[in-house]
Protein backbone atom coordinates (compact mmCIF):
# COMPACT_ATOMS: atom_id res chain seq x y z
CA UNK A 1 0.00 0.00 0.00
CA UNK A 2 2.75 2.21 0.88
CA UNK A 3 4.36 1.96 -2.68
CA UNK A 4 1.03 2.32 -4.54
CA UNK A 5 0.58 5.97 -2.31
CA UNK A 6 4.53 6.88 -3.69
CA UNK A 7 3.89 6.09 -6.69
CA UNK A 8 0.84 7.80 -6.94
CA UNK A 9 2.69 10.83 -5.69
CA UNK A 10 5.05 10.07 -8.37
CA UNK A 11 2.51 11.42 -10.68
CA UNK A 12 0.99 14.38 -8.57
CA UNK A 13 1.27 17.72 -10.17
CA UNK A 14 -1.20 19.61 -8.43
CA UNK A 15 -1.60 23.66 -8.75
CA UNK A 16 -0.01 23.53 -4.71
CA UNK A 17 3.46 23.01 -6.44
CA UNK A 18 3.29 25.52 -9.29
CA UNK A 19 6.13 28.17 -8.74
CA UNK A 20 6.06 31.59 -8.84
CA UNK A 21 6.53 33.50 -12.63
CA UNK A 22 9.52 33.71 -13.14
CA UNK A 23 11.49 36.97 -11.67
CA UNK A 24 13.79 38.64 -14.26
CA UNK A 25 16.80 36.71 -14.15
CA UNK A 26 19.07 36.63 -16.40
CA UNK A 27 21.48 33.56 -15.88
CA UNK A 28 24.71 34.84 -17.42
CA UNK A 29 26.62 31.87 -19.32
CA UNK A 30 29.98 31.66 -19.72
CA UNK A 31 31.83 28.87 -21.52
CA UNK A 32 30.44 26.00 -20.11
CA UNK A 33 29.28 27.61 -16.75
CA UNK A 34 27.04 30.49 -15.16
CA UNK A 35 29.50 31.62 -12.75
CA UNK A 36 27.30 34.07 -11.01
CA UNK A 37 24.31 33.09 -8.37
CA UNK A 38 21.64 33.95 -9.90
CA UNK A 39 19.80 35.61 -6.97
CA UNK A 40 23.37 37.13 -6.53
CA UNK A 41 23.63 35.18 -2.97
CA UNK A 42 24.86 31.32 -2.12
CA UNK A 43 21.93 29.20 -1.53
CA UNK A 44 20.83 26.88 1.17
CA UNK A 45 22.42 23.36 0.98
CA UNK A 46 19.78 22.25 3.52
CA UNK A 47 16.84 23.38 1.69
CA UNK A 48 18.84 22.12 -1.34
CA UNK A 49 18.74 18.76 -0.26
CA UNK A 50 14.86 18.91 0.57
CA UNK A 51 14.14 19.67 -3.09
CA UNK A 52 15.79 17.54 -4.86
CA UNK A 53 14.55 14.87 -2.59
CA UNK A 54 11.25 15.94 -3.28
CA UNK A 55 8.82 14.33 -6.09
CA UNK A 56 6.78 17.61 -6.41
CA UNK A 57 9.38 20.29 -6.36
CA UNK A 58 12.61 19.04 -7.07
CA UNK A 59 11.89 15.87 -9.71
CA UNK A 60 15.14 14.81 -9.64
CA UNK A 61 14.91 11.40 -7.88
CA UNK A 62 12.71 10.46 -10.97
CA UNK A 63 15.32 9.67 -13.15
CA UNK A 64 18.46 10.00 -10.76
CA UNK A 65 19.65 8.28 -7.76
CA UNK A 66 21.78 10.05 -5.16
CA UNK A 67 22.72 9.89 -1.44
CA UNK A 68 19.56 10.73 0.00
CA UNK A 69 19.04 7.00 1.72
CA UNK A 70 15.42 7.86 3.04
CA UNK A 71 13.84 8.06 -0.30
CA UNK A 72 13.32 4.30 -1.55
CA UNK A 73 12.44 4.88 -4.88
CA UNK A 74 15.01 6.70 -6.45
CA UNK A 75 15.57 7.03 -10.90
CA UNK A 76 18.35 4.99 -13.19
CA UNK A 77 17.24 7.14 -16.26
CA UNK A 78 19.89 9.25 -15.33
CA UNK A 79 23.78 8.99 -13.63
CA UNK A 80 24.29 8.85 -9.86
CA UNK A 81 23.58 12.32 -8.26
CA UNK A 82 26.87 11.06 -5.79
CA UNK A 83 29.71 12.88 -6.38
CA UNK A 84 28.56 15.44 -8.63
CA UNK A 85 30.50 18.25 -6.70
CA UNK A 86 33.42 16.47 -7.34
CA UNK A 87 32.76 16.07 -11.08
CA UNK A 88 31.91 20.15 -11.48
CA UNK A 89 32.15 23.06 -10.63
CA UNK A 90 29.80 25.48 -9.11
CA UNK A 91 29.15 27.44 -12.15
CA UNK A 92 28.54 24.17 -14.39
CA UNK A 93 26.46 22.67 -12.02
CA UNK A 94 24.41 26.11 -12.11
CA UNK A 95 24.19 25.67 -15.63
CA UNK A 96 23.42 21.82 -15.81
CA UNK A 97 20.22 22.83 -13.52
CA UNK A 98 19.36 25.88 -15.43
CA UNK A 99 19.29 24.44 -19.15
CA UNK A 100 21.00 21.10 -19.71
CA UNK A 101 20.01 21.27 -23.36
CA UNK A 102 23.04 24.14 -23.53
CA UNK A 103 25.67 21.40 -23.09
CA UNK A 104 23.93 18.48 -24.37
CA UNK A 105 21.38 19.73 -26.86
CA UNK A 106 19.37 16.01 -26.61
CA UNK A 107 19.60 15.95 -22.68
CA UNK A 108 16.21 14.58 -21.41
CA UNK A 109 16.71 15.97 -18.25
CA UNK A 110 14.06 19.34 -18.08
CA UNK A 111 15.33 22.93 -17.59
CA UNK A 112 14.76 24.23 -14.49
CA UNK A 113 14.61 27.95 -15.48
CA UNK A 114 13.54 28.13 -18.77
CA UNK A 115 10.11 29.26 -20.08
CA UNK A 116 10.96 29.27 -23.56
CA UNK A 117 11.11 26.26 -26.53
CA UNK A 118 8.54 24.29 -24.71
CA UNK A 119 5.13 22.79 -26.20
CA UNK A 120 1.27 22.64 -24.50
CA UNK A 121 2.52 23.17 -21.28
CA UNK A 122 -0.24 23.01 -19.08
CA UNK A 123 -2.02 26.22 -18.08
CA UNK A 124 -1.35 26.32 -14.48
CA UNK A 125 2.44 25.72 -15.11
CA UNK A 126 2.10 28.49 -18.57
CA UNK A 127 5.33 30.83 -18.22
CA UNK A 128 6.65 29.61 -15.07
CA UNK A 129 10.01 28.10 -14.47
CA UNK A 130 9.95 24.57 -12.47
CA UNK A 131 12.22 26.27 -9.96
CA UNK A 132 12.28 30.17 -8.86
CA UNK A 133 15.97 31.72 -8.58
CA UNK A 134 16.53 30.75 -5.27
CA UNK A 135 15.54 27.31 -5.45
CA UNK A 136 18.04 26.71 -8.19
CA UNK A 137 20.72 28.30 -5.68
CA UNK A 138 20.00 26.16 -2.72
CA UNK A 139 19.80 23.13 -5.01
CA UNK A 140 23.11 23.88 -6.48
CA UNK A 141 24.44 24.60 -2.58
CA UNK A 142 23.53 21.08 -2.21
CA UNK A 143 25.42 19.68 -5.06
CA UNK A 144 28.29 21.53 -4.44
CA UNK A 145 28.50 19.23 -1.14
CA UNK A 146 28.29 15.72 -2.79
CA UNK A 147 31.88 14.86 -2.78
CA UNK A 148 33.30 11.49 -3.11
CA UNK B 1 13.63 -36.47 -56.75
CA UNK B 2 16.02 -36.20 -53.92
CA UNK B 3 17.15 -32.98 -55.37
CA UNK B 4 13.37 -31.54 -54.66
CA UNK B 5 13.26 -32.77 -51.35
CA UNK B 6 16.76 -31.15 -50.33
CA UNK B 7 15.26 -27.98 -51.99
CA UNK B 8 11.78 -28.48 -50.18
CA UNK B 9 14.01 -29.65 -46.77
CA UNK B 10 16.30 -26.36 -46.72
CA UNK B 11 13.23 -24.07 -47.42
CA UNK B 12 11.78 -25.90 -44.76
CA UNK B 13 14.53 -25.35 -42.24
CA UNK B 14 15.36 -22.04 -43.39
CA UNK B 15 11.52 -20.80 -43.18
CA UNK B 16 11.71 -22.51 -39.29
CA UNK B 17 14.60 -20.36 -38.93
CA UNK B 18 13.05 -17.52 -39.65
CA UNK B 19 10.03 -17.68 -37.60
CA UNK B 20 12.34 -18.36 -34.78
CA UNK B 21 14.13 -15.31 -35.46
CA UNK B 22 10.94 -13.51 -35.79
CA UNK B 23 10.05 -14.86 -32.41
CA UNK B 24 13.19 -13.86 -31.32
CA UNK B 25 13.44 -10.48 -32.27
CA UNK B 26 9.93 -9.57 -31.31
CA UNK B 27 11.05 -8.39 -27.63
CA UNK B 28 8.18 -6.28 -26.93
CA UNK B 29 6.52 -6.23 -23.49
CA UNK B 30 2.97 -5.88 -21.92
CA UNK B 31 2.76 -3.66 -19.06
CA UNK B 32 1.57 -7.28 -17.58
CA UNK B 33 5.05 -8.36 -17.63
CA UNK B 34 6.94 -5.80 -15.84
CA UNK B 35 4.40 -6.16 -13.21
CA UNK B 36 4.91 -7.72 -9.74
CA UNK B 37 3.66 -11.53 -9.22
CA UNK B 38 0.97 -10.81 -6.74
CA UNK B 39 -1.05 -8.42 -9.66
CA UNK B 40 -0.37 -10.42 -12.44
CA UNK B 41 -2.01 -13.24 -10.25
CA UNK B 42 -4.63 -11.07 -9.51
CA UNK B 43 -5.64 -10.54 -13.41
CA UNK B 44 -5.48 -13.71 -14.05
CA UNK B 45 -7.72 -15.10 -12.05
CA UNK B 46 -11.40 -14.18 -12.50
CA UNK B 47 -12.34 -14.17 -9.32
CA UNK B 48 -9.98 -12.21 -7.57
CA UNK B 49 -9.90 -9.16 -10.95
CA UNK B 50 -11.41 -6.48 -10.09
CA UNK B 51 -12.61 -5.40 -13.71
CA UNK B 52 -14.78 -9.07 -13.80
CA UNK B 53 -17.46 -6.82 -11.65
CA UNK B 54 -17.63 -4.62 -14.58
CA UNK B 55 -17.60 -7.28 -17.39
CA UNK B 56 -20.81 -8.78 -15.40
CA UNK B 57 -21.99 -5.57 -15.47
CA UNK B 58 -22.01 -4.83 -19.05
CA UNK B 59 -23.36 -8.18 -19.86
CA UNK B 60 -26.39 -7.07 -18.14
CA UNK B 61 -26.62 -3.90 -20.26
CA UNK B 62 -25.80 -5.64 -23.11
CA UNK B 63 -29.00 -7.59 -22.58
CA UNK B 64 -31.04 -3.93 -21.60
CA UNK B 65 -33.64 -2.21 -23.96
CA UNK B 66 -32.79 1.46 -23.87
CA UNK B 67 -33.82 4.92 -24.89
CA UNK B 68 -36.73 5.62 -27.51
CA UNK B 69 -36.40 2.88 -29.79
CA UNK B 70 -36.36 0.84 -26.40
CA UNK B 71 -33.95 -1.43 -27.78
CA UNK B 72 -30.67 -3.32 -26.49
CA UNK B 73 -27.61 -3.79 -27.59
CA UNK B 74 -27.89 -7.94 -28.10
CA UNK B 75 -31.96 -6.75 -29.95
CA UNK B 76 -29.16 -5.81 -33.31
CA UNK B 77 -26.15 -8.04 -31.87
CA UNK B 78 -27.19 -11.11 -30.87
CA UNK B 79 -24.80 -13.27 -28.46
CA UNK B 80 -21.86 -11.45 -28.21
CA UNK B 81 -19.32 -14.44 -27.43
CA UNK B 82 -20.19 -14.50 -30.81
CA UNK B 83 -20.47 -11.01 -32.72
CA UNK B 84 -18.30 -9.23 -30.41
CA UNK B 85 -15.06 -11.49 -30.75
CA UNK B 86 -12.20 -9.75 -32.53
CA UNK B 87 -13.79 -6.59 -32.31
CA UNK B 88 -11.63 -4.40 -30.10
CA UNK B 89 -8.30 -5.92 -31.43
CA UNK B 90 -9.18 -3.89 -34.73
CA UNK B 91 -10.44 -0.62 -32.93
CA UNK B 92 -10.37 2.07 -33.36
CA UNK B 93 -11.70 2.18 -36.64
CA UNK B 94 -14.03 4.50 -38.80
CA UNK B 95 -17.61 4.31 -39.38
CA UNK B 96 -19.86 3.73 -42.13
CA UNK B 97 -20.65 6.90 -43.34
CA UNK B 98 -18.16 8.65 -41.50
CA UNK B 99 -14.80 10.15 -42.27
CA UNK B 100 -13.04 9.79 -38.79
CA UNK B 101 -12.19 7.06 -36.72
CA UNK B 102 -13.70 6.84 -33.41
CA UNK B 103 -12.66 4.18 -30.25
CA UNK B 104 -14.85 1.60 -28.73
CA UNK B 105 -16.79 3.94 -26.52
CA UNK B 106 -17.07 5.96 -29.14
CA UNK B 107 -18.71 3.34 -31.37
CA UNK B 108 -21.20 2.19 -28.40
CA UNK B 109 -22.57 6.01 -27.96
CA UNK B 110 -22.93 6.02 -32.35
CA UNK B 111 -24.97 3.10 -31.48
CA UNK B 112 -27.04 4.51 -28.38
CA UNK B 113 -28.10 7.83 -30.87
CA UNK B 114 -28.55 6.05 -33.75
CA UNK B 115 -29.71 2.51 -32.76
CA UNK B 116 -31.22 2.82 -29.36
CA UNK B 117 -32.37 6.70 -29.92
CA UNK B 118 -30.67 6.83 -26.58
CA UNK B 119 -28.32 9.98 -25.22
CA UNK B 120 -24.79 9.25 -25.47
CA UNK B 121 -22.99 8.29 -22.13
CA UNK B 122 -20.13 10.71 -21.19
CA UNK B 123 -16.73 10.10 -20.58
CA UNK B 124 -15.65 7.75 -18.30
CA UNK B 125 -19.28 7.26 -17.03
CA UNK B 126 -19.38 3.81 -15.27
CA UNK B 127 -22.10 2.52 -17.86
CA UNK B 128 -19.85 2.92 -21.17
CA UNK B 129 -16.62 1.69 -19.15
CA UNK B 130 -18.90 -0.95 -18.22
CA UNK B 131 -20.13 -2.17 -22.19
CA UNK B 132 -16.86 -1.00 -23.06
CA UNK B 133 -15.23 -3.52 -20.94
CA UNK B 134 -17.71 -6.45 -21.76
CA UNK B 135 -17.01 -5.42 -25.41
CA UNK B 136 -13.08 -5.99 -25.12
CA UNK B 137 -13.25 -8.45 -22.98
CA UNK B 138 -15.23 -10.98 -26.13
CA UNK B 139 -11.24 -10.10 -27.63
CA UNK B 140 -9.46 -11.69 -24.73
CA UNK B 141 -6.27 -13.48 -25.34
CA UNK B 142 -6.75 -12.80 -29.24
CA UNK B 143 -4.03 -10.66 -31.15
CA UNK B 144 -4.18 -6.51 -31.81
CA UNK B 145 -5.02 -6.50 -35.46
CA UNK B 146 -5.40 -3.07 -37.07
CA UNK B 147 -7.27 -3.07 -40.14
CA UNK B 148 -5.70 -2.41 -43.37
CA UNK B 149 -7.26 0.88 -44.03
CA UNK B 150 -5.43 4.06 -45.93
CA UNK B 151 -8.11 6.44 -44.69
CA UNK B 152 -6.45 5.87 -41.06
CA UNK B 153 -2.90 6.59 -42.07
CA UNK B 154 -3.21 10.38 -41.85
CA UNK B 155 -4.50 10.08 -38.15
CA UNK B 156 -2.18 7.08 -37.19
CA UNK B 157 0.85 9.69 -38.34
CA UNK B 158 -1.24 12.44 -36.30
CA UNK B 159 -0.71 9.92 -33.48
CA UNK B 160 3.02 8.87 -33.99
CA UNK B 161 3.70 13.11 -34.00
CA UNK B 162 1.90 13.32 -30.65
CA UNK B 163 3.96 10.67 -29.27
CA UNK B 164 7.27 11.76 -30.50
CA UNK B 165 6.66 15.44 -29.18
CA UNK B 166 8.34 17.04 -26.07
CA UNK B 167 5.55 18.82 -24.16
CA UNK B 168 4.97 19.97 -20.91
CA UNK B 169 6.97 21.86 -18.53
CA UNK B 170 9.00 18.96 -18.12
CA UNK B 171 9.62 18.61 -21.75
CA UNK B 172 9.20 15.34 -22.53
CA UNK B 173 7.96 12.90 -24.86
CA UNK B 174 6.13 9.64 -24.55
CA UNK B 175 8.64 7.91 -26.87
CA UNK B 176 11.42 9.23 -24.49
CA UNK B 177 10.13 7.52 -21.84
CA UNK B 178 8.47 4.35 -23.61
CA UNK B 179 10.69 3.60 -25.92
CA UNK B 180 14.53 5.03 -25.15
CA UNK B 181 13.74 4.17 -21.43
CA UNK B 182 11.10 1.44 -21.12
CA UNK B 183 12.33 -1.32 -18.44
CA UNK B 184 14.50 1.83 -16.71
CA UNK B 185 13.07 3.27 -13.64
CA UNK B 186 10.91 5.97 -12.98
CA UNK B 187 11.33 7.01 -9.43
CA UNK B 188 10.77 3.11 -8.51
CA UNK B 189 8.25 2.35 -10.84
CA UNK B 190 9.56 0.46 -14.08
CA UNK B 191 8.54 2.33 -17.19
CA UNK B 192 6.15 0.02 -19.75
CA UNK B 193 6.40 0.02 -23.01
CA UNK B 194 2.76 1.53 -23.31
CA UNK B 195 0.75 -1.11 -25.45
CA UNK B 196 -2.69 -0.39 -24.63
CA UNK B 197 -3.23 -4.48 -24.39
CA UNK B 198 -5.88 -4.37 -21.20
CA UNK B 199 -7.92 -1.42 -21.85
CA UNK B 200 -10.23 -0.48 -20.05
CA UNK B 201 -8.09 -0.98 -16.78
CA UNK B 202 -8.47 -1.79 -12.85
CA UNK B 203 -6.05 0.69 -11.64
CA UNK B 204 -5.41 0.26 -8.27
CA UNK B 205 -3.87 3.37 -7.78
CA UNK B 206 -7.35 5.07 -8.98
CA UNK B 207 -9.47 2.26 -7.32
CA UNK B 208 -11.39 1.96 -10.38
CA UNK B 209 -12.20 0.80 -13.88
CA UNK B 210 -11.15 3.37 -16.16
CA UNK B 211 -10.25 4.12 -20.02
CA UNK B 212 -7.12 4.53 -22.01
CA UNK B 213 -7.67 8.38 -22.20
CA UNK B 214 -7.56 7.99 -18.46
CA UNK B 215 -4.44 6.71 -18.30
CA UNK B 216 -2.69 8.95 -20.97
CA UNK B 217 -4.12 11.91 -19.28
CA UNK B 218 -2.40 10.55 -16.00
CA UNK B 219 0.98 10.69 -18.17
CA UNK B 220 0.07 14.48 -19.74
CA UNK B 221 0.05 15.87 -16.30
CA UNK B 222 2.88 13.73 -15.07
CA UNK B 223 4.98 16.09 -17.46
CA UNK B 224 2.69 19.28 -16.46
CA UNK B 225 1.47 18.95 -20.21
CA UNK B 226 -2.06 20.44 -20.55
CA UNK B 227 -4.38 17.24 -21.21
CA UNK B 228 -6.76 17.20 -23.84
CA UNK B 229 -10.52 17.20 -23.01
CA UNK B 230 -11.56 13.24 -22.74
CA UNK B 231 -13.81 13.57 -26.29
CA UNK B 232 -10.98 15.10 -28.06
CA UNK B 233 -10.02 13.96 -31.14
CA UNK B 234 -5.85 13.48 -30.24
CA UNK B 235 -7.03 10.35 -27.90
CA UNK B 236 -7.86 8.21 -31.04
CA UNK B 237 -4.92 9.38 -32.95
CA UNK B 238 -2.36 8.18 -30.36
CA UNK B 239 -5.09 4.71 -29.66
CA UNK B 240 -4.39 4.52 -33.32
CA UNK B 241 -0.34 4.96 -33.30
CA UNK B 242 -0.09 2.71 -30.36
CA UNK B 243 -2.03 -0.15 -31.73
CA UNK B 244 -0.12 -0.50 -34.70
CA UNK B 245 2.83 -0.41 -32.19
CA UNK B 246 1.18 -3.37 -30.55
CA UNK B 247 0.22 -5.23 -33.81
CA UNK B 248 0.18 -9.01 -32.60
CA UNK B 249 0.39 -8.73 -29.25
CA UNK B 250 -2.53 -9.90 -26.88
CA UNK B 251 -5.35 -8.31 -25.74
CA UNK B 252 -5.72 -8.82 -21.88
CA UNK B 253 -9.21 -6.95 -20.79
CA UNK B 254 -9.46 -6.47 -18.15
CA UNK B 255 -6.03 -5.84 -17.32
CA UNK B 256 -5.34 -5.20 -13.74
CA UNK B 257 -2.26 -2.35 -13.45
CA UNK B 258 -0.99 -0.68 -10.19
C1 LIG C 1 13.69 13.50 -16.77
C2 LIG C 1 14.97 13.13 -16.26
C3 LIG C 1 15.79 14.02 -15.34
C4 LIG C 1 15.37 14.80 -14.28
C5 LIG C 1 13.95 14.99 -13.76
C6 LIG C 1 16.58 15.41 -13.74
N1 LIG C 1 17.67 14.98 -14.45
FE1 LIG C 1 19.62 15.50 -14.07
N2 LIG C 1 20.24 14.42 -15.72
C7 LIG C 1 19.41 13.63 -16.49
C8 LIG C 1 20.22 12.93 -17.46
C9 LIG C 1 19.70 11.93 -18.51
C10 LIG C 1 21.57 13.34 -17.26
C11 LIG C 1 22.81 12.85 -18.03
C12 LIG C 1 23.45 13.90 -18.87
C13 LIG C 1 22.58 14.39 -20.02
O1 LIG C 1 21.75 13.65 -20.57
O2 LIG C 1 22.69 15.58 -20.34
C14 LIG C 1 21.52 14.28 -16.15
C15 LIG C 1 22.66 14.90 -15.61
C16 LIG C 1 22.67 15.59 -14.41
C17 LIG C 1 23.88 16.04 -13.74
C18 LIG C 1 25.29 15.78 -14.19
C19 LIG C 1 25.60 14.40 -13.69
C20 LIG C 1 27.04 14.00 -13.87
O3 LIG C 1 27.71 13.80 -12.88
O4 LIG C 1 27.47 13.90 -15.02
C21 LIG C 1 23.47 16.65 -12.57
C22 LIG C 1 24.37 17.25 -11.51
C23 LIG C 1 22.04 16.60 -12.54
N3 LIG C 1 21.58 15.96 -13.67
C24 LIG C 1 21.26 17.09 -11.51
C25 LIG C 1 19.86 17.06 -11.48
C26 LIG C 1 19.07 17.69 -10.45
C27 LIG C 1 19.64 18.37 -9.21
C28 LIG C 1 17.77 17.52 -10.79
C29 LIG C 1 16.51 18.08 -10.13
C30 LIG C 1 16.52 19.44 -9.71
C31 LIG C 1 17.74 16.73 -12.01
N4 LIG C 1 19.04 16.49 -12.40
C32 LIG C 1 16.60 16.28 -12.65
C33 LIG C 1 18.04 13.48 -16.36
C34 LIG C 1 17.24 14.14 -15.42
C1 LIG D 1 8.12 10.69 -17.59
C2 LIG D 1 7.82 9.41 -18.16
C3 LIG D 1 6.58 9.20 -18.98
C4 LIG D 1 6.10 9.94 -20.04
C5 LIG D 1 6.71 11.17 -20.66
C6 LIG D 1 4.90 9.27 -20.50
N1 LIG D 1 4.66 8.18 -19.73
FE1 LIG D 1 3.22 6.76 -20.07
N2 LIG D 1 3.77 5.80 -18.33
C7 LIG D 1 4.84 6.13 -17.54
C8 LIG D 1 4.90 5.25 -16.40
C9 LIG D 1 5.95 5.27 -15.29
C10 LIG D 1 3.80 4.37 -16.54
C11 LIG D 1 3.37 3.23 -15.62
C12 LIG D 1 3.42 3.52 -14.19
C13 LIG D 1 2.22 4.19 -13.65
O1 LIG D 1 1.30 3.48 -13.30
O2 LIG D 1 2.22 5.43 -13.57
C14 LIG D 1 3.12 4.74 -17.78
C15 LIG D 1 2.01 4.06 -18.31
C16 LIG D 1 1.53 4.26 -19.61
C17 LIG D 1 0.58 3.39 -20.26
C18 LIG D 1 -0.08 2.15 -19.65
C19 LIG D 1 0.58 0.87 -20.08
C20 LIG D 1 -0.15 -0.36 -19.55
O3 LIG D 1 0.49 -1.39 -19.43
O4 LIG D 1 -1.33 -0.30 -19.29
C21 LIG D 1 0.36 3.91 -21.51
C22 LIG D 1 -0.57 3.35 -22.57
C23 LIG D 1 1.19 5.11 -21.62
N3 LIG D 1 1.89 5.27 -20.45
C24 LIG D 1 1.25 5.93 -22.74
C25 LIG D 1 1.91 7.18 -22.77
C26 LIG D 1 1.78 8.15 -23.83
C27 LIG D 1 0.96 7.96 -25.09
C28 LIG D 1 2.53 9.24 -23.47
C29 LIG D 1 2.63 10.58 -24.12
C30 LIG D 1 1.42 11.32 -24.31
C31 LIG D 1 3.18 8.91 -22.22
N4 LIG D 1 2.76 7.66 -21.82
C32 LIG D 1 4.11 9.71 -21.56
C33 LIG D 1 5.77 7.14 -17.78
C34 LIG D 1 5.65 8.11 -18.78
Amino acid sequence: MRVLVLLALAFVAGPAVAQQPAPPVVPQIVDDSIPRSLTGRPGDAARGRAIVASRSVGLCLLCHSGPITEERFQGDLAPSLAGAGSRWSEGQLRLRIVDGSRLNADTIMPAYYRIEGLHRVARNFEGRTILTAAQVEDVVAYLVTLRD
Amino acid sequence: MTARLLVIGLALVFAASYAAAQVGADKRRSGYQDMGEALQKMQDDDTANPGMLFVQLGGQLWNRAVGAADKSCADCHGDAAVSMKGVAARYPAIPQGSDRPVDLEGRINLCRTEHQKAEPLPPENRDLLALAVYVAHQSRDLQIAPPYDPRLDAFRREGAEIYRLRQGQLNLSCAICHDDNAGKKLAGIVIPEAHPTGYPIYRLEWQALGSLKRRLRNCLVGIRAEAWPLDAPEYVALELYLMQRARGLKLETPAVRP
